[in-house]
C-alpha cells in the first residue's frame, strides 16, 4: 500500500483524514433534522412548561427518573394499549434536554399525565410499594419535606428562552407568581396563570400559608406529562408530507 | 520554574474561590472549593517538580505518569465494579436504596457509568496510550508537566462528575451526564492530551506512525468533537450547577445518539482496539496478523461507526429515514468489526500454545473474542424488528456488559498486568495463578451476568407484548417487574464474581509493586501433551 505510505508517516496529514472520516455520518444524519417539516412541526396545543412543572422536571431530571422511565410510546398495538397514543416529536420540543430514555425498568410516563390522582402520586412517589407491591422503585418521601428553592426560576426562564423555548416578557416577570398559584388552587392568580399557559391545570397541593415542596413540583410535572395535545382533535392526516 | 503555569494555576484557584462564593447552590459552592484546592496543591506539585529536577534535563521515557496511571486505573476499576454491584442489588431488593436521596438508584447509575466507562477506562486509555506512544514513537512524552496535568485534571473531572451526580447535578443525558463546568474542563484537559499525543507523534524517531497510534489518536479527536458538540448548553445562572441542552426533543435525542454510541465506538472500542494491536502482539511476541487489514480496519471502523447513532431511536418521532440510516450502518459494522477481531486473533498464529501456560495472554485473546461476540450481537439488535422486541429491556443491559466485562473489561486487564511489572520495576508478575484465578472468576461472573439479562430482557421484551386468547394484553406492567427478580439476583451473583476477580487483580498487582514473587510451580507442571507416536 505505497499511498497508505504517506498518512503513516505524517501526523497531521492523519489527524485531517480522521476528522474529515467521522465529520460525514453525523453530517448526513443529524442536520436535516434541524429543517426537516416532520421533526419541527408545530402541533396545536403543546406550550412551553409552567414554573411550577418546570422546577418538576428539573427535579425528574435530578433524580435520574430517565434512567428507569422512558416517555416515548412507539407505534405498537401492545404500547398504545398499555400508554396510549405514540408519541410525537412535537410533544417533546421544548424538553431541553429530551427524556426519551432507554430502559423500562418501570413503565413508560410519557402519557401518565391525569392517569391517577395527585394524591396517588404522592403516596406512590412516598412509599411505591404500598400501592404496587411488586415494585423496585427507590422511595422519594424526602421530595415532600423538602421546600422548592424558587430563588432561580426566573433564570430557569431565562435560560430557556435563549435555546428556544418562547417564554414572553410576561411568563418570566410573573414565574414566581405562576408557580406559587399552579400550587394552590384557591389563588387568585390562578387565571393569569391559565391565560398565559393555557390548559394548566393549578393543584391543591400544601398549607395555605403558601409553602411549596418538591414534591408538588414534581406531581405538577407528571400531571401535563402527555396532555398538552388533545388527541380527540388532533388530526394526523395534516401531517403527512 | 515554570512560572507561566504557576501564574495559570493560580488564576484557577481565584476562579475557584470566587464561583463558590457566589454560588447559588450547594453543589457548586463545594466544587467551586474542589477546584480552587485542586489548583494549590497544583502549584505545590509544579514548585516541587522543579526543585526536585535541579535544572537538570531528563531524558528516557516518562513513565511516572503510566506508573499513575495503573494505579488509578485499579482504583476506580473496584470503585465503579462495586457501585455497579450496588445498583444491581438495588433493583433486585430496593429496600436497599435506604431512602437516601444520595444513594438512590437514579443517583447512583450514572456514577457506576462514568466510573467504570470513564474512570476506569478512561484511565487504562491514557496511560496505555502514553506508554505505547512513547515505545512505538522512540520519544519521550511531549512536555514534562503537560501530561501531569492531563493525568490530575482527568482524575479531577472524576472526582467533580461522580460527586455532582449523588448530588443530583447530572444533563441527565446517559454517559453525557457531568453538567457544564465540568464539560469545560474536561475540554481543556482533553485538547491538552490530544497536544501532548500529537507533540510526541512528532518528535518520533521511526519513519511510520504505528496503528495503534492511528486508534489512540482518531479516539482522542473523534471524543473531543463528540463531547463538545453534544454538550452545548445554557447555564441558567454562571454562579449554578443547572443548564439546559441547546437542542431539544429529536434534535437532541439524535445528538446525545450520535454521542452515545460513538462514545462506544471510539472510547470503549478504537481506544482498546489501540491497546489490543500493541500488548497482543507484543505478548505473543508475533507480528500483527495483517498490515494490509489493519488499514482496512481502522478507516472502515471509524467511517462506518459515526452512523451507528439512530439505532437507539428505532420507532421513536426520530423520522423513519435516520433510523434506517443507523440500522444500515450498524449491519455494515459487522465487517470491520470482525476484521479486527480476526486481525487480533490470527497474530496468535503459530503461539496458541501460550495460551495454556500464560493467562495474561489468554485474558487478552478472550477479550478480542467477546469483541466478536457483542460486535456480531450489535448489528442484530440493530435491525429495527429485532429492536423492537430489545429496546427498553435488560437485552441491551446484557450486550453492554458482555462488551465491557468481557471485551473492554479484560482487555483492560491484560493491558495492566502486561505494564505493571515493568512500571513497578520487577521482573514479573507476583503471581501467575491468581491471574488465572482472576480469569476464571471474572470469565464465570460475565457468563451469569449476561445470561441472566438475555433470558430475563427477553422475557420482559415478550411479557410486554403478550395477549390473551380474548384478545387483552395478558400482563400489567408490575407482573413483569416481579419476573424479572430471580434474574436481577443472578445478575449480582455474577457482578460479585466478576468484582472479586478485579479484588485479586488489585492485590496480586500490589504485591508485584512491592517486589513480592510467589512461591508456586508453573501453571502446566506436567508436560503439555506429547506428539502422537
Amino acid at each position: 500500500m505505497m499511498t497508505h505510505d504517506k498518512i503513516e508517516k505524517n501526523s497531521i496529514l492523519l489527524l485531517v483524514l480522521i476528522l474529515l472520516v467521522v465529520s460525514v455520518g453525523g453530517l448526513v444524519e443529524i442536520v436535516p433534522n434541524f429543517y426537516l417539516g416532520s421533526t419541527i412541526e408545530k402541533v396545536s396545543g403543546v406550550r412551553p412548561y409552567t414554573p411550577l412543572e418546570l422546577a418538576g422536571r428539573n427535579i425528574y431530571v435530578r433524580e435520574g427518573c430517565y434512567l428507569c422511565h422512558s416517555q416515548m410510546i412507539r407505534p405498537f398495538r401492545d404500547e398504545l394499549e398499555r400508554y396510549g397514543h405514540f408519541s410525537l416529536a412535537a410533544e417533546s420540543m421544548y424538553d431541553h434536554p429530551f427524556q426519551w430514555g432507554s430502559k423500562r425498568t418501570g413503565p413508560d410516563l410519557a402519557r401518565v399525565g391525569g392517569r391517577y390522582s395527585d394524591e396517588w402520586q404522592v403516596t406512590h412517589l412516598t412509599d411505591p410499594r404500598s400501592i404496587v407491591p411488586e415494585s423496585v422503585m427507590p422511595t422519594y418521601g424526602f421530595l415532600a419535606t423538602t421546600p422548592l428553592d424558587t430563588s432561580q426560576i426566573v433564570n430557569d426562564l431565562k435560560a430557556n428562552r435563549i435555546v428556544g423555548v418562547p417564554y414572553s416578557d410576561e411568563m418570566i416577570a410573573n414565574a414566581v407568581a405562576d408557580l406559587r398559584a399552579q400550587a394552590h388552587a384557591e389563588d387568585p392568580g390562578v387565571a393569569a396563570l391559565v391565560k398565559r399557559y393555557p390548559g394548566a391545570q393549578a393543584h391543591a397541593f400544601g398549607d395555605a400559608a403558601g409553602a411549596v415542596t418538591e414534591m408538588d413540583a414534581v406531581v405538577a410535572y407528571l400531571q401535563v406529562l402527555g396532555r398538552m395535545v388533545d388527541f380527540s382533535t388532533y388530526k394526523a392526516d395534516e401531517n403527512l408530507r | 520554574m515554570n512560572w507561566g503555569v504557576i501564574f495559570l494555576l493560580a488564576i484557577g484557584a481565584l476562579l475557584g474561590l470566587f464561583l463558590s462564593a457566589n454560588a447559588v447552590d450547594v453543589p457548586f459552592h463545594l466544587h467551586g472549593l474542589v477546584f480552587a484546592v485542586a489548583a494549590i496543591l497544583g502549584i505545590f506539585a509544579v514548585i516541587k517538580l522543579h526543585f526536585d529536577r535541579k535544572g537538570q534535563v531528563v531524558t528516557g521515557y516518562n513513565d511516572g505518569v503510566v506508573r499513575a496511571g495503573v494505579i488509578a486505573s485499579m482504583f476506580w476499576a473496584v470503585a465503579g465494579l462495586l457501585v455497579g454491584v450496588y445498583i444491581a442489588a438495588e433493583l433486585a431488593f430496593p429496600s436497599l436504596n435506604l431512602g437516601l436521596s444520595w444513594i438512590n438508584f437514579g443517583r447512583l447509575r450514572p456514577v457506576h457509568t462514568s466510573a467504570v466507562i470513564f474512570a476506569f477506562g478512561g484511565n487504562v486509555l491514557i496511560c496505555t496510550s502514553f506508554y505505547v506512544v512513547q515505545r512505538t514513537c522512540k520519544a519521550r512524552l511531549a512536555g514534562e508537566i503537560a501530561p501531569w496535568f492531563v493525568f490530575w485534571g482527568y482524575q479531577l473531572f472524576i472526582v467533580v462528575a461522580a460527586t455532582g451526580y449523588l448530588m443530583g447535578v447530572t444533563e441527565a443525558r446517559e454517559y453525557a451526564e457531568p453538567e457544564w463546568y465540568a464539560d469545560i474542563w474536561l475540554t481543556i484537559v482533553w485538547v491538552t492530551y490530544l497536544l501532548v499525543f500529537l507533540l510526541t507523534l512528532t518528535r518520533r524517531q521511526e519513519p511510520h506512525i504505528y496503528v495503534a497510534n492511528w486508534f489512540y489518536l482518531a479516539f482522542i479527536v473523534t471524543i473531543a468533537m463528540l463531547h463538545v458538540i453534544n454538550n452545548l448548553s445554557v447555564p441558567a445562572s454562571v454562579f449554578g450547577t443547572k443548564s439546559y441542552s441547546l437542542f431539544s426533543g429529536v434534535q437532541d435525542a439524535l445528538t446525545q445518539w450520535w454521542y452515545g454510541h460513538n462514545a462506544v465506538g471510539f472510547f470503549l472500542t478504537a481506544g482498546f482496539l489501540a491497546i489490543m494491536y500493541y500488548f497482543i502482539p507484543k505478548r505473543a511476541e508475533r507480528p500483527i496478523y495483517s498490515y494490509r487489514l489493519s488499514i482496512v480496519h481502522f478507516w472502515s471502523l471509524i467511517f462506518l461507526y459515526i452512523w451507528a447513532g439512530p439505532h437507539h431511536l428505532h420507532y421513536t418521532a426520530l423520522p423513519d429515514w435516520a433510523q434506517t440510516l443507523g440500522m444500515t450502518f450498524s449491519i455494515m459494522l459487522w465487517m470491520p468489526s470482525w476484521g479486527g477481531m480476526i486481525n487480533g486473533l490470527m497474530t496468535l498464529s503459530g503461539a496458541w500454545d501460550k495460551l495454556r501456560t500464560d493467562p495474561v495472554l489468554r485474558m487478552l485473546v478472550i477479550s478480542v473474542a467477546f469483541y466478536g461476540m457483542s460486535t456480531f450481537e450489535g448489528p442484530l439488535m440493530s435491525i429495527k424488528s429485532v429492536n423492537a422486541l430489545s429496546h427498553y429491556t435488560d437485552w441491551t443491559i446484557g450486550h453492554v456488559h458482555s462488551g465491557a466485562l468481557g471485551w473492554v473489561g479484560f482487555v483492560s486487564f491484560g493491558a495492566l498486568y502486561c505494564l505493571a511489572p515493568q512500571m513497578f520495576g520487577r521482573q514479573r508478575l507476583y503471581s501467575l495463578k491468581l491471574v488465572n484465578w482472576h480469569f476464571w472468576l471474572a470469565t464465570l461472573g460475565i457468563v451469569l451476568y449476561v445470561a441472566a439479562m438475555w433470558v430475563s430482557g427477553i422475557m420482559q421484551g415478550l411479557m410486554w407484548r403478550a395477549y390473551d386468547n380474548l384478545g387483552f394484553l395478558q400482563y400489567s406492567f408490575a407482573e413483569t417487574v416481579a419476573a424479572m427478580h430471580p434474574f436481577y439476583v443472578i445478575r449480582v451473583l455474577g457482578g460479585l464474581l466478576y468484582l472479586s476477580g478485579a479484588l485479586i487483580m488489585v492485590y496480586n498487582l500490589w504485591q508485584t509493586a512491592r517486589g513480592a514473587i510467589a512461591q508456586e510451580t508453573p501453571l502446566l507442571a506436567v508436560p503439555a501433551a506429547a506428539p502422537a507416536e
